[in-house]
């Protein structure tokens, strides 16, 4: 008998040539085999996930809205609160290319006018003035995230000092500008649903995996827990939480409170997805073996556990999103939210809510369209990435 | 009952390297809004057996007979409910695993590996095979990667594998390959009892053999010990020195190889050897089935447990629990009747 | 009996499942007879197309599978051969067929029962569907098949649902409502695998006593030589999509010719080998349906390959003794290349 450590089934000639026998082929995504072999876990979710296109748009479309988020000022043309009585429901001004005068870019100018059967003020086109407009402007000054001052801005009228104004989506009752508005309103109606999943993740991963790692009498309480938070109808609670904020918070506590509120009903799907993960994880035989070779729990978890469930977990919160961003909207809109002078997308809805300013004002619906937008997009990536994550189930 | 098993222990030569006493696990069956506990699995109830070093003890039964659940309690993946697992360690001293604080277990765990039934849920699909094989090493204080690599291409050799494999993750391997993967992770740490759970059940027909011959000659080579856990008796048969029959959570037979498929002594053992089939269509009438069902672990009968099954039975098996007994030089049977029943074995096909 | 013709014929068989990524050939030209009251065997390792096979007989191909070639002859009235290729698999006809004439044993029985209804309802639903019985009378054929299969007071059982019953009961229930209208043909995919050997032992002996009182072909799938060993009267031995050897059970086991067969059947271990030898393995891993390889699927994995014939072209499936045939081209040149 040999003493070193030969090969007992066959010389190494014999072994089976490489690359014949994998287990799991994906020949879809375009790669040679020896590519698929070495490729970690990310990476083929990555290439399942670029085949598909739909997902693929609805992330870029998703990407966009994210840096509206970020930089509102940048896109808004006005200041947000800036109102002016006098210009009150202005109908959109659509941008246009190539005026007679070889203006590259403008909008029709609007003036007012009385409507000569119901005497009340109405906005036409005025044929003779355009407003020169273009990319790269200089309006309001702000701070770029926060930090760097600038005023400039993606669009805005060529000359600011001559006092021009125009609204690519009207304006409200107040004469505010409502495409400046629903930049800031993305901001916060986006920053809330985020934050809410991101809340709730935590939450729902540390209660999540505390109950089913340990199991027991800690499981059991908190599965009570959960139990009794999702036996609780959501909208009365939110509602009654909501309408008990003090009206004289202001808009930055209201804007936290909110958050609390709607990420402590929303952890309770998480933490038992969480805990059944980590309940059937923790049977599961490549366990078993890392704790046989002597790794610690931390080691079990943090190496072997949870990763297993990250790509799950990035599209459960995407799939989250829209569901919070739905609810911030649903209150705001009840006037139980957020309230003006905060904007959000619920706010601004709620002022397009009575009967008369949908006749007249038909645009100030447009934030409805912004939610639908996103909410789609997100689905679509959540459900992208859920695919592409795990294949087979 | 344990004094049964330790007399011949100490009577039979070569010192056991493994020695279950009186081991048990019961699974608590909880109800209700608070989960209270209304009854128990006797998943394990009163197992005796010992190894001894360099042979290799198949364990045989049918499914939910508590085969996992004892090759568990063995490593200490499972905590046993009772009894106790006395294991004589590298450094001479004999402890008992089923009541070894955590630190010290830690401290053991090198010395015995396991090798799983399912080759596709044993290994992590996020670590390339350097990891997964060099992780042993790693958590047990080699830290140098390039030692590890070295004894990882060892290992992948060794296993029949090539070394340039190691940059590759699991998806990228068959069954029988990924069993090798497994077999070279539990080799890492040089153990010296491996228990293999069914390592051959979820692998192609084809395949089965390679992985058979493979575990054959790492035990020649390295001087393992084995308990080799499986549901088909042709393969226990051909890998075993000494096999050990299960029937709901506890033994039923202990015997040699071939004295045990020669010259069973328990009616069981008899039945299931006669309902194997024959991979050859002439020796096809010897097929006689056992009638009924095997019984739930939960709710197990009176008596011999398999006194509702078995043709033998007579009043006192309803009543008395028959104790495991040496009724020949290292045969054990848990049989009221084991000594006046005449039994066919394998042979008389 | 009428030996000499065939109840089922399945030539030329191909049935691809057309994915995105490109063609699995699951079944690719296999072709075997099934007579009247034979037992016929596949046998075959995970992934060779047994199932995709019977499923092929049945018409019960899910979508992107598809029959692309070959016929199905089933001995439908008296002596008329009927193409089941070229029925639609929704037709009143082929749904007669199936059920009434030709029945499946599938694999999972826990899957195959509806959970929500007693396994007498079920029973009696197939019954009333191909029978013109009363209800009453339904449930009596019921009880009768139950009791026949060995099912314990049956008169009992026959309200029980299927979660109540054992694995050997539930399969034993499954085997009655297979056998309710008296099929001519029954198929059982791997009707043994998920049970154990005691139960094995109990499905198989009544298999074989049913198939003695009703005169029923029965085709036969597993993975297991033994079981086919103790079960088949005729053997067909597959390896990815292809049938290698098709023979009597005794020249299959005693006088094998294809090498495939041979290396398995030496690589198994079984009760009677001697412990602690070396088994004789075959080389290497079943490819996946992506990568199968060109020529002989085999020849990868055979020690008998001939560089240059093996590899360039497949050999198709002639007769190689008196009751033999197999696909080598150690024993003939013919090839299935157009
Ligand atoms: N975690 C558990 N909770 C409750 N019961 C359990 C648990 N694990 C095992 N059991 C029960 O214990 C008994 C023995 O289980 P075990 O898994 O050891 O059987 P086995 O012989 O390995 O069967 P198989 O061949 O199906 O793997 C079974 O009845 C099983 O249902
Ligand atoms: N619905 C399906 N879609 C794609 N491929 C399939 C499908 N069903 C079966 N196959 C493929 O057909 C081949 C044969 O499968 P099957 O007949 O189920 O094998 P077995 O012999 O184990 O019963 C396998 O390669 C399998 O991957
Ligand atoms: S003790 Fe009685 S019932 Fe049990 S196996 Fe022996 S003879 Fe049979
Ligand atoms: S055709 Fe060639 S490769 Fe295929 S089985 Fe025959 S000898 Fe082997
Ligand atoms: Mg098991
Ligand atoms: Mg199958």
């Amino acid at each position: 008998m040999s003493t070193n450590l030969a090969p007992p089934v066959s010389d190494p000639q014999n072994l089976p040539p490489t690359g014949d026998e994998a287990a799991v082929v994906l020949p879809d995504i375009g790669r040679d085999a020896e590519a698929i072999y070495v490729a970690p876990n990310w990476k083929l979710v990555w290439w399942r996930f670029k085949k598909h296109r739909l997902a693929l748009v609805s992330g870029i479309v998703v990407i966009f809205i994210a840096t509206i988020a970020l930089l509102p000022e940048f896109y808004s043309t006005l200041p947000p609160h800036e109102s002016d009585s006098i210009r009150s429901f202005i109908p959109p001004q659509r941008l246009r290319f190539f005026a007679g005068d070889g203006t590259f870019l403008y909008v029709q100018d609007v003036k007012g006018q009385r409507n000569q059967k119901t005497l009340m003020m109405e906005w036409v086109p005025d044929e003779e003035k355009i407003i020169p407009v273009k990319l790269f402007a200089r309006g309001f000054e702000y701070n770029l995230l926060g930090l760097i001052p600038t005023d400039i801005h993606l669009l805005g009228v060529e000359n600011p000092d001559s006092g021009q104004k125009f609204h690519l989506l009207g304006t409200d009752r107040l004469g505010r500008d409502q495409w400046s508005r629903l930049m800031f309103g993305t901001r916060v109606s986006l920053s809330i649903g985020l934050i809410a999943v991101m809340l709730s993740i935590f939450l729902g991963i540390l209660l999540g995996g505390i109950s089913g790692y340990f199991g027991g009498t800690t499981d059991l309480i908190i599965q009570r827990l959960i139990e009794l938070l999702q036996s609780l109808p959501p909208i009365p609670i939110w509602m009654a939480l909501t309408a008990s904020l003090p009206r004289d918070w202001s808009v930055e506590q209201t804007y936290f409170a909110i958050t609390i509120i709607l990420s402590l009903l929303g952890w309770t799907t998480l933490g038992r997805e969480v805990r059944g993960r980590f309940l059937s994880l923790r049977e599961e035989d490549f366990v078993v073996a890392a704790e046989l070779i002597g790794c610690g729990k931390p080691r079990v978890i943090f190496r072997h556990m949870v990763p297993t469930f990250y790509s799950h977990i990035i599209a459960a919160s995407t799939l989250a999103i829209p569901v919070m961003i739905i609810n911030e909207t649903f209150l705001s809109f009840l006037g139980l939210g957020m309230r003006p002078p905060a904007i959000s997308w619920g706010v601004l809805l709620q002022e397009a809510q009575n009967l008369q300013s949908i006749a007249l004002a038909p645009w100030l619906l447009l934030p409805g369209l912004a939610v639908i937008i996103t909410v789609l997009a997100l689905n679509i990536l959540g459900d992208g990435i859920r695919d592409a994550a795990d294949p087979y189930s | 009952m344990t004094s049964n098993t330790e007399q011949t222990t100490n009577s039979t030569n070569g010192h056991p390297l493994l020695d279950v006493k009186g081991l048990k696990k019961y699974f608590p069956i909880k109800k209700g809004f608070f989960k209270k506990t209304v009854g128990h699995v006797r998943a394990v109830d009163d197992v005796n057996f010992f190894i001894r070093e360099g042979e290799t003890l198949g364990l045989v039964g049918e499914s939910g007979c508590g085969k996992t659940t004892t090759s568990r309690c063995i490593l200490r993946a499972v905590d046993p409910t009772g009894g106790r697992v006395l294991y004589r360690a590298k450094s001479g001293a004999t402890v008992d695993i089923a009541q070894l604080p955590a630190s010290e277990m830690r401290r053991l765990r090198p010395e015995m590996q396991m090798i799983f039934q399912d080759p596709f849920a044993s290994l992590n699909p996020r670590m390339n095979l350097f990891d997964i094989v060099s992780e042993p090493m790693f958590v047990n204080g080699i830290k140098s990667r390039s030692e590890r690599a070295d004894r990882v291409a060892e290992l992948l050799q060794l296993v029949g594998l090539r070394p340039e494999y190691m940059q590759r993750f699991p998806h990228a391997f068959s069954g029988g390959q990924r069993q090798r993967i497994v077999i070279a992770r539990a080799l890492a740490l040089k153990p010296r009892l491996v228990v293999a759970d069914e390592p051959v059940s979820a692998l192609d027909v084809s395949v089965q053999a390679q992985v058979l011959n493979l575990l054959l000659d790492l035990q020649e080579q390295l001087k393992l010990t084995y308990l080799f856990v499986a549901h088909d008796l042709s393969v226990v048969k051909h890998i075993s020195t000494r096999v050990a029959v299960m029937y709901v959570g506890k033994i039923a037979e202990i015997a040699p190889t071939d004295a045990l498929f020669n010259t069973p002594k328990h009616p069981y053992t008899a039945a299931l050897m006669a309902a194997v089939p024959v991979a050859d269509p002439r020796v096809r009438s010897k097929m006689i089935p056992l009638q009924g069902d095997v019984p739930s672990p939960a709710n197990p009968p009176s008596g011999c447990y398999f006194h509702p099954r078995c043709p033998f039975a007579e009043a006192v098996c309803k009543q008395e629990t028959p104790q495991l007994q040496e009724i020949e030089p290292n045969h054990f049977v848990a049989c009221h009747r084991a000594k006046e029943l005449e039994l066919d074995g394998i042979s008389a096909n | 009996m009428n030996n000499q013709q065939p109840l089922l014929s399945v030539r030329n068989l191909k049935t691809y499942f057309s994915l995105d990524e490109g063609q699995v050939k699951a079944v690719d030209g296999v072709s075997f007879d099934v007579n009247p009251g034979q037992v016929v065997g596949i046998v075959g390792e995970s992934g060779c197309g047994k199932s995709v096979t019977i499923k092929s007989i049945l018409r019960i191909i899910q979508k992107p599978g598809k029959i692309v070639d070959g016929q199905i002859l089933f001995r439908h009235n008296g002596d008329s051969m009927l193409d089941l290729t070229q029925l639609n698999a929704q037709s009143e006809q082929m749904r007669q067929i199936r059920g009434a004439e030709i029945a499946l044993i599938p694999q999972e029985p826990m899957a195959a029962f509806s959970p929500v209804h007693t396994i007498g309802n079920q029973i009696e639903e197939a019954i009333l569907l191909h029978q013109p019985v009363s209800k009453q009378q339904a449930r009596k054929i019921a009880i009768e098949r139950l009791r026949e299969v060995g099912v314990p007071s049956p008169e009992r059982r026959i309200d029980s649902y299927s979660w109540e019953l054992s694995g050997g009961l539930r399969q034993r229930a499954m085997i009655a409502m297979a056998l309710s209208c008296n099929p001519k043909l029954l198929i059982a995919d791997e009707p043994t695998t998920a049970i154990d050997v005691t139960t094995q032992a109990q499905v198989l002996n009544l298999l074989r006593d049913l198939q003695a009182q009703h005169d029923a072909a029965i085709i036969f799938i597993t993975h297991d030589l033994g079981v086919i060993a103790q079960i088949a009267d005729f053997v067909v031995v597959m390896y990815l999509g292809r049938v290698m050897e098709t023979g009597p059970v005794d020249d299959i086991f005693h006088n094998p010719q294809h090498p495939y067969t041979k290396a398995l059947l030496k690589s198994i271990p079984t009760v009677t080998s001697e412990s602690g030898s070396r088994l004789p393995t075959i080389e290497g891993a079943i490819p996946h349906p992506f990568n199968r390889p060109a020529g002989c699927p085999f020849y990868p994995r055979c020690i008998e390959m001939m560089p240059g014939t093996c590899n360039t072209s497949t050999p198709s499936l002639q007769p190689v003794t008196d009751t033999q045939s197999a696909s080598c081209f150690l024993y003939h040149k013919q090839t299935d290349d157009e």
